[in-house]
């Protein structure tokens, strides 16, 4: 951080771009944003980086160790699974699965709350009333127990995996907004925006939202990982996307049976869920220092 | 005379807290605070009033009141022979673009994300005042250099002005719907003694030229009297006198008017004058005083001002003040004295 004072942006940039400037000088919050994003890449462009068919089977590979090891070769670096299939781009297809189920919950559910949360604290009365019992009654379910029981109801698959992660996702982003909107609201520029004769949506939507978008990104950031962790957990009890799909989760899980003889089976998508989740919570943390303005020196 | 731009009557809003559950079963009662109590003035159209009292005596209240910013608990409010007090959302918003505030906190009634261009503009906008986005940065533009900033500072966020060139944007997003009535919240406060007079001279030039209406909120004395051509004077969310600003500076009757201004700071050629001063602190309004509210702190008080409450009587042409002792004619600083 010695040498920030030479970038620090000068004042006339916009207070987002200040943040940016500030988020980069962070190397860890900043080297996890770059990891994150070659996460992000990998799904994309999984069919033009993954060495071989995830789904092509081999028997005659079955449990093929990683390269470096005795029995194994180049071909397949990070060996193969009781089918033979290549770890390697089991885990770079899989990333796919995780990045989807991950963004497109917490999109889903950030929306649904950012409306919910900005109407129960701007309104608040009944509509308060109504949308914070509801949250509170969400909240006293287990997540993952919620998510399986709707998983059991609805059957398997990916929507259905977004559909029962949004049900209960969409509180905690609700309460974040609610919150901040309290706060918000009670400013002296949004009753100015009232005398102006502006509508209540006008106000929630111009006045107050942007005023509070830091603490959400900040919070979806970190949830975003949760919700691949739960993901992960779904697929690994057989309740997310159906093989022959490659899901990190399910790959866990079926290695656990090898895990005397083959370890690599479990572990390397294990080490991709644990690399990912991290690096987007140490992302969020730098996310949330940099939005903050009272961690700018 | 013709009916005054802006006419209040029994003006009254009531805080009420609401109280726990635990609170609600054991019977406790709901918590009421009078922030503005009974209050009735009139506007005369192109003057100024003067609304001046000690900080939490409600004068924000009542300015906030009359724009319904908060909604009024009791009383009316006619603007222009039009009842605003009961009027439906759609005719209020009509009416939001006739009557404006410019507040005290030129760092917090300024959204930060949004540049100058859009907070002016944005009455423009919510009342299609203008056609299209060229008028309105056209007509943007003209309010931003009558008010002393320049074009070049339209696309910049809030942050990068300072406080007095703030204070000069919220005038401008005030002023650039032309309303007639203006409800100053203490402009000035806020500012640097050397900003103060730059925004006050503005104030006054852009009244003159645009032919506006002021309600001034102030606790300075000063400022007050270099503007106002009445003032009102408020004390625990009443008006306990108002009259013309001369009478009120130099011959104020009512005891908490003569006290305010013998505490105002004069060049005098010889000494003599005597700072009243009050004993005590303003009394909670949760729980405020019997009678007249200011007997507490009168050093003139008696046993009739303690159980009965004064109502307000006449003491000159549009000179009014509430006190019992009115009718003795006493000078506060000589009954101390002697």
């Amino acid at each position: 951080m010695s040498d920030a004072a030479v970038t620090r942006p000068t004042p006339s940039q916009s207070l987002l771009l200040r943040n940016l400037a500030v988020f980069a000088e962070n190397r860890l919050a900043a080297g996890s944003a770059i990891l994150v994003l070659i996460f992000v890449a990998l799904a994309l462009f999984a069919p033009l980086i993954a060495p071989q068919d995830p789904n092509a089977t081999d028997l005659f590979r079955r449990l093929q160790p990683p390269a470096w090891q005795a029995g194994g070769d180049w071909a397949h670096v990070l060996g193969c699974d009781a089918l033979g299939r290549d770890i390697l781009s089991r885990i770079i297809y899989g990333s796919r699965v995780s990045m989807l189920v991950g963004a497109t919950v917490v999109f889903i559910a950030t929306s649904i709350g950012i409306l919910a949360g900005l109407a129960a604290g701007y309104l608040g009365g009944w509509v308060d009333t109504i949308i914070s019992r509801t949250v509170d009654i969400l909240l006293g379910f287990p997540y993952l127990i919620f998510a399986i029981g709707l998983m059991a109801m609805m059957g398997a698959g990916l929507g259905n995996i977004i559909l029962a992660l949004v049900y209960k996702e969409w509180v905690i982003p609700c309460r974040v907004v609610r919150a901040e909107t309290l706060a918000t609201r009670e400013q002296e520029y949004v009753e100015a925006a009232r005398a102006l004769g502006a509508s209540n949506r006008h106000i929630m939507l111009r006045e107050i939202l942007p005023n509070i978008l830091s603490p959400v990104i900040v919070v979806s950031t970190i949830r975003m990982a949760n919700v691949i962790i739960l993901e992960a957990s779904l697929s690994f009890l057989g309740l997310g996307v159906q093989p022959p799909t490659a899901s990190w989760g399910a790959m866990v899980a079926d290695g656990r049976a090898f895990i005397m003889q083959a370890w690599w089976v479990s572990t390397f998508p294990g080490l991709a869920i644990l690399l990912l989740v991290l690096a987007l919570n140490v992302a969020s943390q730098g996310l949330r220092d940099a939005f903050d303005p009272r961690f700018h020196e | 005379m013709a009916e005054p731009l802006l006419s209040v009557t029994g003006l009254t809003k009531v805080y009420r807290g609401t109280p726990s559950i635990v609170g609600r079963l054991m019977g406790r009662p709901t918590l009421e605070v009078k922030a503005v109590s009974d209050v009735s003035l009139s506007v005369e159209r192109g003057e100024i009033l003067g609304l001046i009292g000690e900080s939490g005596c409600g004068k924000s209240t009542l300015g906030r009141t009359i724009l319904r910013l908060h909604e009024p608990t009791r009383g009316g409010i006619r603007f222009d022979g039009i009842d605003v007090s009961s009027l439906p959302p759609h005719e209020m918003k009509a009416m939001r673009r006739r009557m404006q505030i410019i507040f005290q906190d030129p760092y917090a009634s300024l959204n930060p994300r949004r540049t100058v261009a859009d907070i002016v503009g944005l009455p423009l906008r919510l009342h299609g005042l203008a056609r299209g986005k060229a008028e309105t940065r056209d007509m943007v533009a003209a309010i931003i250099e009558k008010v002393g900033l320049k074009t070049a500072h339209l696309d910049r966020y809030p942050h990068q002005f300072s406080g007095g060139q703030r204070q000069r944007i919220g005038i401008a997003r005030a002023l650039v719907s032309r309303p007639e009535f203006i409800v100053c919240d203490e402009p000035v406060s806020a500012l640097d003694v050397s900003i103060q007079a730059q925004i006050i001279e503005l104030l006054s030039d852009l009244k003159r030229d645009m032919g506006l209406t002021y309600l001034f909120i102030s606790h300075d004395i000063s400022v007050i009297g270099y503007l106002s051509d009445r003032v009102a004077v408020m004390y625990l969310g009443e008006v306990v006198e108002i009259g013309p600003v001369q009478a009120i500076l130099e011959r104020p009757r009512h005891p908490y008017t003569q006290t305010l201004m013998s505490a105002v700071p004069k060049v005098e050629a010889q000494g003599g004058r005597h700072r009243v001063r009050l004993m005590g602190d303003l009394p909670s309004p949760l729980d405020p005083p019997s009678g007249c509210k200011f007997h507490t702190r009168c050093p003139l008080a008696t046993d009739l001002c303690r159980s009965q409450s004064p109502t307000s009587q006449t003491l000159g042409i549009g000179h009014h003040a509430s006190c019992h002792r009115l009718g003795e004619d006493l000078n506060l600083q000589e009954e101390v004295t002697a």
